[in-house]
């Protein structure tokens, strides 16, 4: 379990600029909102997730983004149905925290190493944003950089999508699943215990199950999934598409451009970046090459001999 | 010849043990390579080797060259020589599939065997000894099978070349002319010269020797460095040489191999031999990694976290105890396994060279090593992760597919 105060140790030791509310517990952003005035930063929204696998998922948003879980579950490559609020048990077996408290900060405990954290593109363009730091009588200001700090050092990649994004079809032959690559690859399993309560090592009052944040539902329904493959579409797109692939290229050349380009002399830089680069981009061109060979060999099985 | 010399494994229990079943150090100590080449009667990879292997394929050698991790070999020297006159040679290993946990122990071979079909633009076979595993790891064949595929997937993921490698498992591929030459192997290896090779007496390890196929299981390592074994891949090649490279402890397997290989009239193969990969907790106790202990490695699924956690848990230091002592003495190289795995992984020869001397004279701390090799390490499993998630069961099949392979050479 995650003390809330590790949270605030871990901001001061990567030297986050943050700002700290204290408050008596809420359970709603209306709540939220009494306490924290919105000169304060952007309050969020959020909501914890889980789909018929087992998997889970925080979705940290604006409070006035529209979350549609259909739609998102179709990006996902669930399918329309696939996925729902999770049960309270998996807020504390998987979190650490009480109802009302879910925050994308809850990924810093072990338990939730499976969980992927999705976050509001929206989030980028704001000053400040306002999260619960595991607690829900303090609250916590910081910007998307302070954010991306503290997760990129327990591990973790910042993810921003566009929530708001709504193709139609959502999903299809010439779309893919865009979010189908944050599907965690383990699912998890949380025991179904009606009678245990949050455990939080922290000074608030007693929690009992009140009114949650108002979010949008999820509608029961079939499930309509994609399966497996899904994640390992993605990973493939580098090795079976030439433009992702020039582009991971591109990508790669350039960040070591940006942190080992200044005050070098150009010779020096043009070694390095051989040095650096020569290795790993014969690993990126033998996937591809082995990529394209698998699919030319898998044509050959299936082709037709030719007409005499 | 190889096999005569008195290469006995010692029942001394004080004496080191090596041998493909075990291995461990004389009295808890270090593993004396040294003295082990003395034993098997193989020969040290030195410099001046490493100095014509870069010559002849004008590039770096690889890390585990410069660092001395594959130390020792067999007639290396005499594949490089065909090799300058032009006669090529092809490549040999593999892996028993008993576990689908891979650690970095495990791809050691595999990331070498990578360099050398780049460095030399030579052929692979690698073979996946599924039978061999069910049979004396009691799995089941379906469940042996599907191991030997999901561990294709992660050898695949180093980065092998589908124009030029094929990968094979005993229970789809054994047949045929590979089974000729496993009855050919058989028909020369006594069961009397197999004990004295692997230094086992008459009442131990009945049990694994009686064991009808045995004798079959034995030839199966040696088949596959004959070329006659692959007639889709060498036709009328016979006398192709082979260049296995492998874990010194897999020597005997191949000292008989070698034995045999000239009486059915092919080329002895030869072997380019590495040390073990130390496991996290300490050089001293056991020799080897274990993939039964997940706290004794770092596994290709584990995350930035876990490895990040068990090398500043686990990974024994041979820092002081305080800082003082620490700033005073400098650290024990000989037993740093942080230290010693970066002499592994860490390219940079001048960088280690550095690390070496700052945390020797004590002016690094542990902390700075463990983050530097953290930071390796989980870059190197990103990159295999990565990889690893485009290898589809189409690329598994292409891979073991029985082709030829038209540009295996180039």
């Amino acid at each position: 379990v995650c003390n809330y105060r590790i949270i605030f140790w871990i901001f001061q030791e990567l030297q986050i600029d943050y700002s700290k509310y204290e408050h008596p517990p809420v359970l709603t952003v209306e709540e939220q909102a009494k306490y924290v005035s919105s000169s304060e930063g952007a309050l969020s929204k959020n909501l914890f997730l889980k789909d018929k696998k087992n998997r889970y998922y925080i979705v940290s948003a604006m409070t006035d983004t529209k979350v549609d879980m259909k739609v998102l579950s179709q990006r996902l490559g669930l399918g329309k149905g696939g996925i729902r609020m999770a049960p309270e048990e998996a807020l504390s077996e998987l979190l650490q925290v009480s109802l009302g408290c879910v925050t994308p900060f809850a990924v810093v405990n072990e338990s939730a190493r499976d969980v992927s954290l999705l976050l509001d593109q929206k989030f980028k363009n704001q000053t400040r944003c306002i999260f619960h730091p595991l607690s829900n009588d303090v609250s916590v200001s910081l910007n998307t950089l302070g954010l991306d700090k503290f997760l990129q050092s327990i591990g973790r990649d910042s993810v921003y999508i566009d929530l708001e994004v709504n193709a139609n079809p959502v999903v299809g032959k010439d779309q893919p699943p865009d979010l189908a690559v944050y599907v965690p690859s383990n699912s998890v399993v949380v025991p179904e215990l009606p009678t245990k309560t949050a455990s939080i090592q922290t000074a608030s009052k007693n929690v009992s199950a009140e009114k949650t944040k108002p979010v949008a539902s999820a509608k029961p329904s079939k499930l309509a999934g994609n399966g497996k493959s899904a994640v390992e579409d993605s990973a493939l797109l580098v090795f079976k598409n030439p433009e992702k692939f020039v582009e991971e290229i591109l990508d790669k050349t350039t960040a070591l451009l940006l942190s080992e380009g200044k005050g070098e002399n150009v010779e020096a830089l043009a070694e390095t970046f051989r040095k650096r680069l020569t290795s790993e981009f014969t690993h990126l061109a033998v996937m591809y090459k082995n990529t394209a060979y698998s699919q030319g060999f898998y044509a050959g099985t299936q082709s037709q001999p030719k007409r005499p | 010849m190889d096999v005569d010399k008195k290469d006995s494994i010692a029942s001394d229990s004080s004496d080191q043990v090596v041998n493909p079943w075990e291995v461990s150090a004389k009295d808890g100590g270090k593993i004396d390579y040294d003295k082990l080449i003395d034993q098997f009667g193989c020969q040290r990879l030195d410099a001046s080797l490493i100095d014509r292997v870069q010559r002849l394929t004008s590039r770096q050698p690889h890390v585990f060259l410069r660092r001395g991790v594959f130390f020792a070999h067999r007639d290396f020297n005499e594949v490089l020589d065909a090799y300058e006159r032009g006669d090529k040679f092809y490549l040999y290993t593999g892996r028993g599939p008993s576990s689908e946990a891979l650690h970095l122990g495990h791809l050691i071979p595999f990331m070498f065997t990578k360099y050398l079909q780049e460095a030399f633009k030579v052929p692979l076979v690698i073979q996946l000894t599924d039978d061999e595993k069910c049979m004396w790891k009691n799995l089941s064949v379906e469940e042996s099978q599907r191991l030997a595929r999901e561990n294709a997937k992660d050898i695949i993921a180093c980065g092998f070349d589908v124009t030029k490698t094929f990968i094979f498992s005993d229970f789809d591929y054994v047949g045929g002319a590979f089974y000729k030459n496993m009855v050919k192997v058989a028909k020369c290896v006594t069961l009397n010269k197999a004990m004295g090779i692997f230094g086992f007496s008459g009442e131990d390890h009945i049990g694994k020797l009686s064991f009808p196929p045995v004798q079959a299981c034995l030839s199966v390592p040696a088949v596959p460095s004959f070329p006659s074994s692959f007639p889709h891949l060498f036709p009328g090649k016979d006398k192709l040489r082979c260049l296995i490279p492998c874990a010194i402890d897999q020597d005997p397997y191949f000292r008989m191999t070698r034995d045999v290989a000239p009486r059915l009239g092919y080329s002895k193969p030869a072997l380019i031999e590495s040390s073990f990969f130390p496991a996290l907790q300490a050089s001293g106790e056991n020799g080897k990694m274990s993939a039964s202990d997940p706290n004794s490695a770092i596994y290709v699924t584990d995350t930035a976290k876990e490895i990040k956690n068990k090398i500043n848990r686990y990974a024994f230091s041979g820092g002081q105890d305080s800082i003082e002592k620490h700033r005073e003495i400098g650290a024990n190289l000989e037993v740093d396994i942080p230290v010693k795995y970066l002499s592994f992984f860490l390219d940079d020869d001048t960088e280690l060279e550095h690390i070496k001397k700052e945390y020797g004279e004590g002016r690094m701390l542990t902390g700075e090593v463990k983050k530097r090799l953290t930071e390796v390490l989980t870059e190197m499993v990103e990159r295999h992760r990565m990889a690893r998630a485009a290898v589809t069961d189409e690329m598994v099949d292409a891979f073991m597919a029985v082709r030829p392979l038209p540009s295996m050479f180039e």
